[in-house]
């Protein structure tokens, strides 16, 4: 730090060398204008989204809109919870993140360690293969999915065959299947546990520990970053996904959150008040999730970037 | 892939793991292979296998609503994509749409990667909101973007507010496509400028203090410094978002329903409608794999194209 200040006489504090010392100090209010300027533009949409949602509909219809509601109104999230449906469909988002979360925590978890710490004959290979299927579309494999998901055998009154019936299509397991274990999360935590210096589990072999203590014990501590990652792609793969549940759910009773906002603009005219509220609602988990754990969620965006 | 290399040395060090018919190896072999499995399984029958179970419906014709099994047509379903008229025009749509999007959400988020990468008060919260967009489901901003467009939102207002005359934005077959990419190119700036910002970060601050020795000014230290460092990041940026770009859907849904006329129809919007509108399974699975070809092979040429430029 102190080699850092003397190397560049403008720098004040230590702890600015990180990015700023291309202009050291200098042109501040230039930057904070561009970033504010950049930052409203951005967040305007939402601004909108906030605002109408607390509009009684006489204010949403209106040829001037204004930033904020004259009368605000709770009127719009009572409609779109109720008609809506977005009080179920959110229960059913909730129960379907979970399972796929603990799923992604535990699987990937494990073959991603498998894959950095104990590699075994062929595993590269595969690896590489988990890695490809990112690569492919998901138009490509939705047809085979859904045939796939209505073909299980002995669910939903399919034979042992998966003939006859319409297996897991229109309920809750049909909609985890495709996002228990995913491909990403696999390489997000091979690439972490590489980072591990494998002399951690030496020593606790040397001690006796078994594979599964070295794991559980030394490596897992270290990975709650990881975990955290991990978790915040899973629960996003299923909280924003729309084609899947559009395809193999019918019923008001499955419906997922965004199958039920995406629900508000049938027929000619959208009712934006409900609709909004809606968003508003749909978003606000993702906005706390991300500012609870912002750094991973970054962090992990990031590493698939520069390493992959 | 450096940090895979970085994390080598080391293990080299510990000993003869890799291969060694020894004891605790061969072990700890088994137990990676147990640890893996459950993965290695389940991607297997719900990633691999649907590849070539769809590659074989494409080779049929299929509808769900037959009571027997897909009919073998050999190459027929893709002969018959040539002369369509309707998929030809989707990959010329979707083509558009990600040659607009593309240069706009990369160059962009570029120009907000730098700025971000300032030492400045709070700088954390600027990114954060910069970022957002990208964190929230494209459902719900469709919606939101919805409105923006509509004869009443704010986009028309602004018009009316210059004395201009409103537009139906997403109802005019001449601007449904634009708008719905500037939708889509402020929706993938936050997560570019991230990807931007560790690729930023990952430049040694030597070269700069090299280059600043030198005597060379901003301009030149951003040409030989910055945007050599950033070319990783830049083929991977270009790269995930021409695959992610190319198979725009739910925008499209809720935005234009691929009209009007047909002139927002991408092919994956195409494929859905063809496959659970008109149960058409071997059909829409081959316009699947045409797409999936074409993604492959223009993300493939993104990647040789940026990566041999020195």
């Amino acid at each position: 730090m102190k080699r850092a200040g003397m190397k560049r006489p403008g720098m004040k504090r230590a702890g600015m060398e990180q990015a700023g010392m291309k202009q050291p100090g200098t042109r501040k209010p230039g930057t904070l204008i561009a970033l504010g300027i950049a930052t409203i533009l951005v967040l305007m949409p939402f601004w909108w989204m906030a605002s109408m949602a607390f509009k009684p509909e006489a204010e949403v219809f209106t040829q001037e809109p204004r930033l904020l509601p004259a009368q605000p109104t709770l009127g719009n999230f009572a409609v779109a919870l109720d008609d809506g449906n977005l009080g179920r469909a959110m229960l059913n988002s909730t129960v379907v993140a979970l399972v796929v979360v603990v799923a992604n925590c535990v699987f990937a978890l494990l073959a991603g360690y498998a894959f950095a710490k104990l590699p075994f004959r062929g595993s590269g290979l595969i690896f590489m293969a988990i890695v490809s299927t990112t690569m492919v579309p998901v138009a490509v494999t939705l047809i085979p999915l859904f045939l796939i998901t209505k073909g299980i055998p002995l669910a939903g009154g399919n034979d042992l065959f998966g003939q006859g019936g319409a297996g897991l299509i229109d309920t809750l397991a049909g909609l985890t299947l495709p996002h228990l274990i995913g491909p990403l999360n696999v390489f997000l935590a091979r690439q972490f546990f590489l980072g591990l210096a494998d002399e951690l589990g030496e020593a606790g072999r040397v001690d006796g520990a078994s594979e599964l203590t070295v794991f559980w014990r030394i490596y897992l501590p270290l990975a709650k970053p990881l975990v955290a990652t991990v978790a915040v792609f899973a629960f996003t793969a299923v909280w924003d996904d729309f084609l899947w549940p559009l395809v193999v759910t019918s019923s008001a009773e499955t419906q997922t959150v965004q199958l039920a906002l995406s629900r508000f603009l049938t027929g000619g005219n959208v009712a934006y008040g409900p609709a909004m509220a809606g968003s508003v609602l749909v978003i606000l988990p993702i906005l706390a999730v991300f500012l609870f754990n912002q750094r991973s969620f970054i962090a992990g965006l990031s590493e698939g970037g520069v390493k992959g | 892939m450096s940090v895979i290399t970085l994390a080598r040395p080391a293990a080299a060090r510990v000993g003869p793991r890799r291969p060694g018919p020894s004891g605790p190896s061969r072990r700890r072999r088994l137990v990676g292979l147990a640890f893996a499995a459950p993965a290695i399984v389940y991607l297997a029958v719900f990633q691999l296998f649907p590849v070539l179970y769809g590659l074989y419906l494409s080779l049929t014709g299929y509808s769900p609503l037959d009571r027997g099994a897909p009919r073998f047509v050999g190459l027929d379903n893709y002969l018959a994509l040539a002369d369509s008229a309707a998929f030809l025009q989707s990959l010329k749509v979707t083509a558009q749409f990600v040659a607009e999007v593309l240069p706009f959400a990369v160059g962009i988020a570029l120009g907000l990667a730098l700025l971000a990468n300032r030492k400045v008060r709070g700088i954390g919260l600027w990114r954060a909101g910069l970022f957002l967009p990208r964190i929230v489901p494209l459902t719900a901003v469709s919606l939101i973007w919805l409105w923006l467009y509509s004869p009443d939102g704010w986009f028309n207002s602004l018009l009316a507010g210059v004395g201009l005359q409103p537009h139906d934005w997403l109802l005019d077959e001449d601007t449904a496509l634009h708008a719905v990419a500037v939708m889509r190119v402020w929706k993938a700036l936050g997560g570019n400028m991230v990807l931007f910002l560790a690729g930023l970060q990952a430049i040694p601050k030597t070269l700069y203090e090299a280059a600043a020795l030198d005597g060379a000014g901003a301009w030149a230290r951003f040409r030989h410094v910055t945007l050599p460092g950033l070319r990783p990041v830049m083929v991977y940026v270009i790269t995930v978002n021409i695959v992610y770009l190319a198979q725009s859907f739910a925008e499209i849904f809720i935005l234009t329903g691929g009209g009007p006329l047909g002139s927002t129809t991408t092919t994956n919007f195409l494929i859905y409608q063809e496959a659970f509108q008109n149960n058409q399974f071997g059909s829409a699975s081959a316009m699947a794999f045409v797409l999936f070809a074409l993604i492959f092979a223009f993300s493939y040429a993104s990647m040789r194209g940026i990566g041999r430029r020195s």
